[in-house]
Formats: C-alpha cells, structure tokens, sequence
C-alpha cells in the first residue's frame, strides 16, 4: 500500500515539519510519520519563537526557502525586536505565537506542499541493509522502503514524565512514549545517553489578577521573520505579556517538596541545561536571591490558557500549587495541568557528519533533540539541514553544508559534531565568533542565492534578494557621492548632540556618526532622499547597517580569514590516524571517532590541542 | 595559527654566538620585505639561486647599516619550502641577528613556529611521505623540546600569568556577553566603571610583560653595563680590575681611552657586558676624544646599569649628588664607586660622602672591595631594583603577541571611551583572547565564557 519513498521523516515536530518541506519542494517524495496528525508542529513548551540567537536562526530558515518565519509571523500574538539598543548583529526578532493557531498553519502549509505523504503510527523499527538505511517498520508491522530517512523523534524516545514522587513513560504529557529504535540502533553501534528537560505549569487565565502584574506590550514596528511579504498583524493588536515575580514565601513553600523532588533524589540521571533551570534550582543554586522574575504568557488569541515562563518545575503538583499561589497576581489561580521534567534518550551528535547523516549508518539522518539540542529554532534547522541532504543523498548529489561564517545553523552543526554536548544545547549568540555578520537583517542575502542555487529557495524570494542587493548597491553609492550643505544638515545634527558641519560633506561620512540615522536624514534633506529615490524599507537599513558597521564588519572579515586558513585544508577520509604516535592518546582516540573533513574542524574539537594539529598538518601533505 | 599567506622569518642557524648566522624568509612576501631592509641589488630583479652581497639598513634610523651580509635568494618553488626564500647570512652575533629579525617582523614578517619551514615544504609538496614522516618524528621532538624550554623560559610563572590574565578577560567578556545573550534576563549588569578598572589593570600588565622584554633579553644575551666616570678616574683600571687582566689601555693622561671597549664577564652566572668608555667631559678640544665622548653618552643611555666611577680625593659630595640627579633623571640605574680610596685614607673617605648611601669605597688600583662591586652588581640584576615585580619574558614570538594583545586591549578600552555597543567591544575582547590564545594554546573561549556567565549569574526563564 505504499510506493518507496524518496525520504521519509519520522516525527512531525519543528524538525520533522521542515525536513519533509525542505526534501518536498526539492523534489523528493516524502513521507511524514507521526504518531499522532493531531499534534504536529506542537510548541511543547512556550508559544513563542525567535529571541536572542534563536531568531537570527528563524531568519536563517526562511531565507534558505524553510516554513518556520512564514508560520510564526502568520500565527504571532506578538512581536519584539530584542537587544535593539546593541549593535545590529545583536538584533533579535522575537514573538508570541497562538500555540493552536502555529500547529495549524505549520499543517495547512505541509498539506499544501506537494510530494508530501502522511501516515499516523509509531515507527518502532530501522530497517537496514548493509550499513544502509532502506525505511522503516510501523507499529502496526508495515513496512515502508524509502532511500533516505529522517530521525527527529524529540523527547518521545524512551521519554519518562517526573512530577514529584510519580514517573510515568510518555513523550509529552498525555502522550505516548516511543521504544524499540534506541534499543535497535545501540544494537547496531550507537551510542546514546540521557538529557532532561523541564516545563512549567499551564493556568487559566481567568483566575489571575494582572493588576498585580507589571505590563509587556509589543513593539510599535512589527518587522516578523519572513523575508517575504506574509501577512501579518497590526501593532495596536497585539496582545501584552505580564510581569510577576516570586518571593521568599514562595521559596520556602516550594523547599518544603524538595524531599520528594526527583531531581534531588537521584531518579533523573539525565543532565538539564544550565540556562534553563528549574525554578526549585535556581532558589538552590543563587539562595542568596529572594525573588525571580516570571513571564505570564498568553498562549494564544482565543484560548484562556496562560504559560509562567520561569516556573518551569518537577516538584509534587501540590508544591506547585500553594507555591505559586503565593506569586502576586496568582492567589487565585487555578491550574490546567502542572509543570513536569522529562527524561529521553539522545545520541550523542559527535555520531553525525556535517550534512547530519549519521557516520553509522548510510542515509540515516538525525535531527533535534534527538542530537542533544532544545529549543524549536534548534531544531527546525537541524530538520531543513537534514531534510536538504536526505534528499540530496536520495537523488546522490553533492551534501550541503553551512560555514560557521556563513549562518548561525552552521555555527550549530559544526559545534554538534566536533564538541558533541552533555547538556540540552541552546545557541547563543557568544557561541558564533562571527555575529557581526551573521546578523537578521542579512540572512536573505548570506542564503538564499545558495539555496536558490539547489533548486530550494523559490524564484520569488531570489528576486527580492535581487532587488535588496541592487538597492543596496546604488543606496551605498548615493552616500558616497551626495555632498551635504551645513546649512541643510546643522539643525538636525545639533538636536541629535552632533557637532554642526563647516564645511560640506558627504552623506556617507555623517552616517558613520553615532545617532545619526538615515531615515531621519533623508526626511531633513529632501534632495537626499530624492537622490536615494523609491526603494524598499529593508534595503535602506541594510544600506545604512552596512554603512555605519563597515570597519567592525570588516575586522570581523579579518579574523574570519586569519581562523578559516586551517579550514582549506582537507584531511583524506581514510586518514590513519593511529599510526601518528607523535599524537596524543586522547588526540588519536579523538580524532577517530569524529574524523574531521579538514585541518580547521580538527582544531576545534575538544581534547586535540594546537600541537596535534601542527603534527597533523605535517602529515598531511597535499 | 598556521597560516600560508603569511610570511615566516627565523633563525636558521643554532642560537649563540657563531662566525655566522642565518635568517631565513620563507612566503610570498620575502623577497619584498627583504628588499625594504636589504641594501645592494634589487632581490626582486635577480635570478633564482643566486648570492648578493650587501647592507642591513634600518630605514627609521636613517638608513642606520646593522650589517654586511650576504642575500641567497631561493624563488619558489624551487626552494625548501616551495615559496620564495631568502637568507640572510649575517655576522653571527646574537645582538645583530635579534636586529635583523626585528626588522623583518616590522615589515610583515611574522616568526616561524617551530617546525614551520618543514610545515610548509610538506604543504607544498616538496616532500613525499616517507621524507615527511622522518621530518615529522624530528619535529615531534622539537616541538615537545620548545615546549619545555618554553616552560623553563616562563621564568617567575608567566604562564601564570597569562592564565591570570586569560580568566580576567573571560571574566571581562562574560560580563559583557551577558547584556548581550542575557539581556532579557533578571540580573544585575556590571557597571562600566568596573569593566574598566578591569581593564586598565591588564592594560597595565602586559604593559609591563612588553617592557619587561628588555630585561629578559638582557637577561638572555648578557646586562650591559657601562663604567661612567671622569677622564682620569680610573675607570680602565677598574676594567681591568674586573676582569683580573690588562685589556684596555692605562696611563695617567686624560683620555686615553678613545673607544669603548666591551667584555664580558661572568659572575655567580649571570653574563654581564662590561663597556669601558672614554671619560665624559663637557668641552674637548680633541675632536677624536670628542667623538669617544658621544659614544660615552651612548653606552651609558643603552646599558642596563651604569659603574659611575669617581676620584674620591678630586670630587666634592656636592659633585656627586649633582652626578645622582642627572641619574635620577634620565631613569638610569647607576652604583656609585668612590676610587682612590687607599690615597685619601678609609676613615676620611667614608666620613667625607657619609651622606651617600650604597656608596662603594673601593681602590682599582690595589683592587680592593673589586668583590664587593662584582656583588653589588648581581644583587641588581638577581634581587635588585633591575628585577621587575613579576615576570619576565624572553622570547621574541611572546612579544610580538603581547604586542597584539595591548593593541586589543586599548581597542577595547577606545571603543568604551566611545560607548560602542557591547557586541562590537566584544569583539575586540575576542582578538585579543585570540592573541593571547597563540601563546598559551587555548584558542577557543566560547564555553568558558558560557561557563563563567552561568556559573555567576541566575539565568533562564
């Protein structure tokens, strides 16, 4: 009953949506499995996306043709431009999605896509074929054949759900657990390994007095993800997010459940990230703080339902409960269900190569938290990465593979593979050495000619980029010739505490002033504007950030050549590196396992240090 | 990091004293940067495989000439390496190679890494795997060899140091990458005030680590020390004295000695460089002497410490404190020797400068207290006000990084001054932990700084 698919992707998360959309609108004929059509694309913790790294991400994904900005701007209650004060590298798109509203238009969109099947089971079995992947088996014992599969189970892997004293198997609350593929694939030579993660109880919002609250409006500009024209919302509906915080109180009813956190006993073995702890870990690691900050969120236009981000929590539901009744604003509260932690299985990523096909097995891809990531951003990514190469595998074309300086998402794989992870990895920006490129406002023009290139990006999208860089183009070279009379500019330059011009100037020059902003400019000199004449909004701020950031760009674009010299130098796959004794043991044993495609992504693996790599280098010749 | 675009300059011959030395430049640019310091034929317009004889002139010295050498030009790829070579045969004195090599850096070249010339060759396919393995084991051992000799040359724990200073600039960053990852988050952002008196703290020691280069080098290639004094103060006998031989020319008219003299002389182990010079007065009539004089001047501004050697029974107290002001002055670090003493008498002599502390009594002639001068002499250098606080660098590749990290740090420090947002001073932080990063291996800081933010501060929502 079923024809052998090109791809098929098993899990209908962030990750899974995007691989399937990636692998279908590149041609292949696709099959989505999921266990339940009900829940596909589900924010299983906050409604929002975007944020500080994780937007930049966002954009990242629409601009190489993926489905994540087009749905969260078309489903946001909200939106922020975070870290707007900071340099534009720092930009952060930002919002408040409808949780049911997200999983509805993430459905409608994959429905429309052509070459896109889908099918409702479990998959509790690989089937494998001399290191190769040839499909799955369903719970129902179907077999399906297909030349690439896509892994992207999230939490469901053994997934064990902690409230206080209770665990139950599940791989979100009220649903199902999968078993049998970790067992099968550690058969086959896999190492996998716990992680934990946590979410916080859902309130309705009914029982919750916001005059206690202090108020969070969204900004007066919605500027969305989507680098195509999507429809989105007006400002003046936006909807507000709340402000509350804990208390002493509320900390000490809260130590009263430690007794039977499972945390704190031992029964969840899995690490937890660091960034994201839970509210009983955060009152035991900063003791000395006496109150935390908690985000009220709304989770959608319709719905009552309300999401306290920073409560996220595993102790009993009753300690949850009296606790969080002592938060301003909450005396009232009643509860939907209560926060939970959830343990899984992940596999360890330095088991995957750059294109997320696993080292193991032949077109076998893994994406998400499968490989130890959280987040949706994260994991939407890893899904377009994989779900780009399972199809470029399935048709044997060249991989696909992002630089660190060319996106966040390659910043993200090259970190998976070389440095693995033992905790849920988050991006941050800190983490991408070349942020001052890899900005929000450039993703179009850093990824769509690529993907263009492979047939992914649509035609639509690769002439706005045409456009934009035109634009751009002659922008820069309006500044640069447009002579400024003092007359013309002094008024404005003193309202804004900039020293008046004496003599004339070029636009250029004045831009490169702190606080001097182009659209102000233009609207004080009308024959600037005029000389600039009718271009788009995002062209103009893309003229004007790579105006005024050019020497940081630049010194950025040094240090990216100075570190990427090591990055041409290819290492053979059938490198040996044992018989290199000059090597340290732990280089040699690393060396192996991940076997790094060049000198560059040898250096960046933890445990070989920069006498491994002149020994290497010496080795290698050409 | 290795990098083929750079051009890479070293020593090619052992370290020491040697009838010659060589430098060898290896890249694209050697032929050019050679050019800008090489008087002779233009290198550029010569054939491969040929030797021109010429000057090493420093151009922001006048065209000061460091040398006579020999230029052995090598176009690539036939060459070692593959690229364009060329070395320099020079006189082999430490003082002069350190010139030369100090030249070539200034004009684009940077120091090899041990190793790198073979790195290169093997790169450019000048060797095939068998040659390259026997080259690589030969290798293996030098770099473990440079790291412990490297260890043993971070004298007083510059490592120490460094990692000081690395945890501080983590320590910075992270403060700084919190506003920025973490600027939704409920904690409390440093002050500026406080990044940067930070700041200015390391500023102030690599500052210091660059200064101390000086010393180091002294250290490593002998102190120099210059005898000052008077025509007739007996400063040839006390030369002589030191070195328990005739060597310079003694009579009883002024201003005999018309050249400086130099020698060496160990002492509990440490190399001193001994200059005599001719004596320093203000007028001559004697043009000769007069050119002896200026080189006087000279060798007391270059030396490391300065003998200022005086006639106990010719020089008033009021004479020698005027003496010590001009010291004082001009920061040069100088031993009073009072000479003589057997003729003005012990008791007269001590009782005449008893104002003068540290003062030595000594009599050249009858080489009396001679010890007592070596001593004091040590104890500078070993114990005394020579020795900085701290630590001491001696190698040319850590100062040529140092030199990176100072110019960082003061980018870091300008853009503050100049309220650049946090991710663009983050960015200098990066080069400058970059820089550092050359030196002690660690080039990747991203955990660390995640580290050090989620260790101090209450993240997540």
């Amino acid at each position: 009953m079923f024809p052998e698919y090109d791809v098929i992707v098993v899990g209908a998360g962030h990750a899974g949506c995007e691989a399937a959309a990636a692998a279908a609108n590149m041609g292949s004929k696709v099959l989505l499995v999921t266990m339940n059509m009900q829940t596909i694309a589900q924010m299983s913790c906050n409604p929002a996306m975007g944020g500080i790294a994780k937007g930049q991400i966002v954009r990242e994904i629409d601009a190489l043709g993926g489905y994540s900005g087009i749905v969260s701007d078309k489903s946001m209650i909200q939106f922020r431009m975070l870290n707007k004060s900071k340099g534009p590298g720092m930009w952060s798109p930002r919002t408040q999605n409808d949780r049911m509203l997200f999983a509805a238009t993430w459905r409608e969109m994959l429905e429309a896509t052509s070459n896109v099947d889908f099918w409702q089971d479990m998959v509790k079995e690989l089937i494998v074929s001399r290191g190769t992947i040839q499909g799955v088996v369903t719970g129902m014992g179907q077999e399906i054949r297909a030349k690439s599969v896509v892994l992207t189970n999230g939490t469901f892997l053994n997934g064990v759900i902690h409230i206080g004293e209770k665990q139950f198997g599940g791989g979100r609350i009220g649903e199902k657990g999968a078993s049998g593929i970790t067992e099968q694939l550690v058969e086959l030579g896999f190492e996998s390994a716990r992680l934990k993660t946590g979410t916080p109880p859902r309130i309705d919002g009914r029982s919750l007095d916001y005059t206690k609250m202090e108020k969070q409006e969204g900004d007066e500009e919605i500027v969305g993800f989507s680098y195509l024209p999507v429809e989105r919302i007006k400002p003046q509906e936006q909807r507000a997010c709340w402000i509350t915080y804990t208390s002493q109180e509320v900390h000490d009813i809260l130590k009263t459940g430690f007794e039977q956190s499972p945390m704190y006993q031992g029964r969840i073995k899995g690490s937890g990230p660091r960034y994201c702890p839970s509210i009983e870990d955060k009152i035991n690691r900063f003791a000395d703080r006496d109150r935390h900050q908690l985000f009220v969120e709304p989770e959608g236009w319709n719905t009552v339902e309300i999401y306290v981000n920073g409560f996220s929590t595993s102790l009993p539901e009753d300690v949850q409960y009296k606790a969080l009744k002592m938060v301003p604003g909450f005396e009232n509260c009643r509860f939907f269900r209560p926060g939970y932690a959830i343990e899984y299985d992940y596999f360890p990523p330095t088991q995957l190569k750059f294109t997320l096909e696993t080292k193991e097995i032949r077109n076998l891809f893994f994406a998400g938290q499968i490989n130890g990531t959280t987040g949706y951003e994260e994991a939407a990514c890893q899904g377009l990465m994989a779900g780009i190469n399972a199809h470029r595998n399935a048709h044997e074309q060249e991989p696909f593979v992002l630089q660190r300086s060319d996106a966040y998402i390659g910043v993200l794989i090259d970190d998976l593979i070389n440095k693995g992870t033992d905790e849920p990895y988050r991006m941050f920006t800190s983490r991408a050495e070349f942020r001052t490129l890899l900005r929000q406002d450039n993703a179009d023009m850093r990824l769509t000619p690529m993907s263009y290139e492979m047939g992914l990006a649509s035609e639509e999208r690769m002439e706005l980029v045409r456009k934009k860089m035109d634009e751009v183009e002659q922008i820069k070279k309006t500044l640069a010739d447009f002579s400024v009379e003092p007359a013309a500019a002094n008024e404005y330059l003193s309202s804004k505490d900039s020293s008046p011009l004496v003599e004339r100037s070029r636009a250029l020059k004045l831009l490169l002033r702190p606080n001097i902003d182009l659209k102000e400019l233009c609207a004080e000199i009308p024959e600037l504007k005029a000389a600039i004449g009718d271009v788009h909004i995002h062209s103009l701020e893309q003229a004007e950030i790579q105006a005024k950031y050019d020497v940081y760009i630049e010194k950025e674009r040094e240090l990216v050549k100075k570190m990427a010299s090591l990055e041409d130098l290819m290492i053979p796959d059938s490198f040996n590196y044992d018989k290199l004794t000059a090597l340290s043991m732990e280089a040699r044993q690393k060396l192996n396992k991940i076997r790094p495609n060049t000198l560059g992504q040898a250096s960046r693996i933890s445990g070989v240090n920069p006498s491994d790599v002149q020994i290497l280098m010496v080795y290698m010749g050409r | 990091m290795f990098s083929i675009n750079e051009t890479i300059v070293a020593l090619a011959t052992p370290p020491g004293e040697g009838a010659i030395g060589v430098i060898r430049l290896s890249g694209k640019d050697a032929i050019t940067i050679a050019d800008k310091i090489f008087k002779g034929k233009k290198l550029a317009n010569q054939a491969t495989h040929t030797l021109h004889f010429g000057k090493i002139v420093d151009a922001e010295q006048q065209n000061r000439i460091v040398d006579e050498v020999v230029a052995s030009l090598y176009k690539g790829p036939k060459s070692y390496t593959g690229e364009d070579i060329v070395e320099i045969s020079c006189h082999g004195s430490d003082y002069v190679l350190q010139q030369v090599i100090g030249l070539c850096l200034r004009e684009g070249a940077q120091m090899a890494k041990p190793g790198e010339f073979t790195q290169r060759a093997f790169l450019n396919g000048k060797m095939d795997l068998t040659q390259a393995e026997a080259v690589a084991d030969l290798i293996a051992s030098q770099s473990s060899a440079a790291h412990q000799a490297a260890m043993h040359n971070l004298r007083g724990g510059f490592s120490h140091e460094l990692k000081m200073m690395r945890d501080q600039l983590i320590n910075f960053s992270a403060l700084i990458e919190l506003e920025l990852d973490f600027s939704q988050e409920d904690v409390e952002f440093a002050d500026r005030s406080q990044l940067y008196a930070l700041l200015n703290d390391a500023i102030e020691k690599v500052a210091a680590l660059i200064q101390s280069f000086h010393l180091g080098n002294a250290i490593k290639n002998g102190i120099k020390v210059a005898i000052i004094g008077k025509p007739n103060a007996g400063k040839s006998t006390l030369l002589n004295a030191l070195l328990n031989e005739e060597r310079a020319i003694v009579s009883d008219i002024a201003g005999t000695t018309r050249d400086t003299i130099e020698e060496t002389l160990n002492i509990n182990g440490v190399v001193f460089r001994l200059i005599d010079t001719a004596g320093i007065r203000e007028h001559t009539s004697d043009a000769i002497e007069s050119i002896g004089v200026e080189r006087s001047k000279k060798a007391m501004q270059e030396a490391d410490v300065v003998v200022y050697l005086f006639d106990v029974t010719e020089n008033s107290l009021t004479d020698i404190e005027e003496q010590i002001m001009k010291f004082e002055s001009n920061n040069i670090h100088y031993i009073l020797a009072g000479n003589k003493v057997d003729t003005l008498g012990l008791d007269i002599t001590k009782e005449k400068f008893a104002l003068l502390q540290q003062m030595l009594f000594i009599s050249a002639k009858d080489k009396e207290n001679i010890h007592q001068l070596k001593q004091t002499l040590y104890d500078r250098v070993v114990a005394g006000e020579l020795k900085q606080e701290g630590t001491i660098i001696t190698n040319a590749r850590h100062l040529a990084a140092l030199k990176d990290v100072l110019f960082s740090l003061n980018d870091i420090r300008n853009g503050m001054d100049n309220s650049l947002p946090g991710d663009l001073i983050a960015l200098d932080i990066r080069k400058c932990l970059f820089h550092l990063g050359t030196i002690t291996g660690e080039v990747q800081v991203d955990r660390d700084i995640l580290g050090a933010i989620f260790g101090k501060f209450c993240i997540g929502k």
